[in-house]
């Protein structure tokens, strides 16, 4: 065994020599996370609403101060009066405003005689997010409005249902750790397992293994033990830079730290092995790059990690159960944003661990001792 | 399973040395699916000498000597290396042998030391040997001063040195080198060959190396193998080799306004063996007696008008005896792979 850790040695003595290249793979993760963090993770603030009230009565001045009332606690919108609901309208087509709402004509009346009383609200449904955001608050803001001013509890029993949180609210961007970790590893494997053992099979480095007398398993072990160890320096980098960025505490709680630790360690091999399986029979040094945007969109996207996998269709829910990401980003969320025990992530750990001691037996009867 | 054990257990050290040659090459081939790439070699090399394998690129060279060194699997025939069957015993032959590939493969990112200690650990050598194994080593290569510099900051000739101390590192018996010197200036050839030399000498070492450098060839091996289309042409002393070409100089002359019946006036003159027309009213005229034919040449020429433009006078070379075995000229072969086609010389296959 002391030829494989004489591979190991070297390919730990390059990365620690030149470990630009590793940190620029810890920096695409870091960058996602803080982008699609910040950017998919808050809520909509200050769009403009067009209030167009064509009624001038004593209930539309109370939707206006509802309207106020957003305006100034959750800022959602900001109420921008219009005389005419065409011109309204043709904002929110050009884009000067990102809805409005019309109050007609009789509104206050209808209120009063309890004669289907509507207020209309004009959206861009092209933004759906947006569209969304706007239905859903005056929705509430409708709501309270039909609120009687005297309770009718003992009038007439309302059924209604109260939602229980598990956790407290989760920003997008801690949500997004756990991905953004197993991204960094992954993006390491890439490149300090895939890349390099490529081009070091190109550049002849390979030959000058193949005629000493290390044996094949000892030569795989090797190059998949150094590759390994440099996931779990990158995976440990960015789970560390990461709870500090999305300002995540939890990770730094002691059991948590074995937790990750395991899921760092068992994450690094599924992938190494991974990743070997797939380059040991080939040559050429562009197969690999060429292949690394197909195999972050093919295993990270459908991981869970930005979105439900309940939510894809079969085939690709199918491509989720037997990726390695999916079990790894599952075992992260459930230690860093659930604070979960041993038992939510033993089955994870088991999967990547029996998953990688598969591969790396195919690999290495795969593995040719010979040119 | 010869996964996690080898086929022969490897030992530290190259085992002893068997009596007899140390490299057994017995009809040996290699087929890539219909194309043969070395068909039906058989030479033997004996302890303690340097051996070249000649040819150009694409002759086989590099196909046998990968063979003989376990990259690559024999389809027939056999190769011992120290007595050992490297499809056989694979192991104990890498054991025994230091090999240095064509390409410089040392890690450019380690250390002269560094890249030492990787490949002494891959050879097995022991703890307490590999340091003493290294500074000798760096001794003889004249790399001490540079053992903590990264490879990558080392001149060519420097790297190639530092590949031979590579090889080396394990005291193996016998060294393989594929083509040592391709790339190097002039200064640091001769200084390669001045190296391999000195340490075949002061470890008892055979070594085999392939060239397309016929120079190199001559000044350094014992004997020559000339390969060519995957075939043994020759095989000898580089003095016997040139000895079996007809003629024993070689008389290159241009000559200008020479009439059409030029090539059989030079034939005539006394001594001559051969000669070759080449371009541009070049003749290579073979003699085995230099200096007469030359003067009854430059008489020819006086007598007929025939004006002499350029002439050299030297002993046969490689290059000849190359040209003799194979009906062209090493040259010829670089034209070659700019898909140029160059003539036959007629009678000059043996």
């Amino acid at each position: 065994m002391n030829r494989m850790w004489a591979i190991v040695e070297r390919e730990l003595r390059k990365f620690f020599r030149s470990p630009a290249l590793m940190l620029v793979a810890m920096v695409f993760p870091l960058v996602q996370l803080i982008v699609l963090g910040n950017a998919f993770g808050g809520k909509i603030k200050d769009a403009r609403l067009g209030v167009v009230d064509q009624d001038r009565g004593t209930q539309a001045v109370k939707v206006r101060e509802a309207l106020a009332a957003v305006q100034s606690n959750a800022h959602t919108f900001t109420p921008v009066p219009y005389d005419s609901d065409k011109q309204a309208m043709e904002d929110v087509r050009n884009g000067r405003l990102d809805g409005a709402i019309i109050i007609p004509p009789q509104y206050s009346r209808r209120v009063y005689e309890q004669n289907h009383p509507r207020i209309a609200l004009v959206v861009d449904n092209t933004d759906n997010f947006m569209s969304s955001t706007l239905e859903q608050q005056l929705t509430s803001l409708v709501d309270a409005l039909n609120q009687p001013d005297v309770d009718p509890s003992r009038i007439l029993q309302q059924i209604s249902l109260d939602t229980v949180e598990l956790y407290p609210y989760i920003e997008y961007m801690k949500y997004l750790l756990p991905g953004s970790i197993v991204l960094a590893m992954f993006v390491s494997v890439m490149i300090g397992g895939g890349m390099l053992y490529i081009d070091d099979k190109a550049r002849g480095v390979h030959e000058g293994y193949l005629v000493t007398p290390i044996t094949k398993f000892e030569l795989v072990a090797g190059l998949n033990l150094a590759g390994a160890i440099k996931a779990i320096l990158a995976g440990i980098v960015i789970t560390v830079l990461g709870a500090l960025l999305s300002g995540l505490g939890s990770v730094f709680v002691p059991r948590n730290m074995l937790y990750i630790l395991l899921l760092v360690v068992a994450t690094s091999v599924a992938f190494n092995t991974m990743m070997f399986l797939m380059m040991v029979r080939v040559e050429d040094p562009l197969v690999p790059r060429a292949t690394f945007g197909i195999l972050n969109t093919l295993l990270f996207f459908p991981s869970g990690a930005i979105y439900p996998i309940k939510a894809f269709p079969a085939w690709l829910r199918f491509i989720a159960y037997i990726d390695p990401f999916t079990y790894a980003v599952h075992g992260f969320k459930a230690v860093l944003l659930k604070d979960a025990g041993f038992v939510a992530i033993r089955a994870d750990l088991a999967y990547l661990l029996v998953s990688g001691a598969i591969m790396i037996t195919i690999a290495t009867a795969l593995f040719k001792r010979t040119l | 399973m010869s996964w996690f054990a080898s086929k022969s257990k490897p030992a530290a050290h190259c085992e002893a040395p068997v009596s007899g040659d140390a490299i057994v090459v017995d009809h040996i081939t290699k087929k890539y699916g219909e194309f043969t790439a070395v068909d039906d070699v058989t030479f033997n090399v004996h302890q303690g000498e340097i051996f070249g394998l000649l040819g150009p690129n694409g002759a086989g060279k590099s196909t046998l000597i990968r063979m003989m060194t376990t990259l690559l699997p024999i389809t027939s025939g056999r190769a011992l290396i120290n007595g050992f069957d490297v499809s056989k015993q694979p192991d104990a032959a890498r054991q025994c042998m230091g090999v240095i590939p064509q390409a410089m493969t040392s890690d450019i990112d380690l250390t002269v030391e560094e890249n030492l200690s990787i490949y002494a650990k891959l050879y097995g050598v022991p703890a307490e040997e590999r340091q003493h194994n290294i500074d000798d080593l760096l001794k003889t290569v004249d790399l001490l001063k540079w053992r903590h510099a990264q490879t990558k900051t080392l001149s060519g000739g420097m790297r190639r040195r530092l590949e031979i101390a590579r090889g080396l590192v394990h005291s193996p018996k016998i060294f393989f080198l594929d083509e040592p010197t391709t790339g190097l200036d002039p200064v640091s050839r001769v200084a390669v060959w001045e190296m391999l030399t000195e340490i075949k000498n002061r470890r008892a070492l055979t070594i085999l190396i392939t060239t397309h450098y016929m120079d190199e060839a001559d000044r350094l091996c014992d004997r020559v193998a000339i390969v060519d289309h995957g075939k043994l042409v020759a095989l000898d002393s580089p003095i016997a080799l040139k000895a079996s070409v007809p003629g024993t100089n070689v008389i290159e002359a241009q000559f200008l306004n020479a009439p059409a019946d030029w090539e059989e006036e030079l034939k005539k003159i006394e001594d001559v063996t051969s000669v070759q027309p080449e371009a541009a009213n070049m003749y290579r005229i073979l003699s085995s007696n230099g200096s007469n034919t030359t003067t009854e040449l430059v008489e020819l020429a006086v007598r007929s008008k025939v004006e002499v433009k350029s002439l050299s006078v030297q002993n046969t070379t490689l290059d000849d005896v190359f040209v003799h075995y194979t009906g062209r000229q090493l040259r010829d072969e670089q034209v070659k792979a700019y898909s140029f086609v160059m003539p036959d010389r007629p009678g000059m296959r043996p």
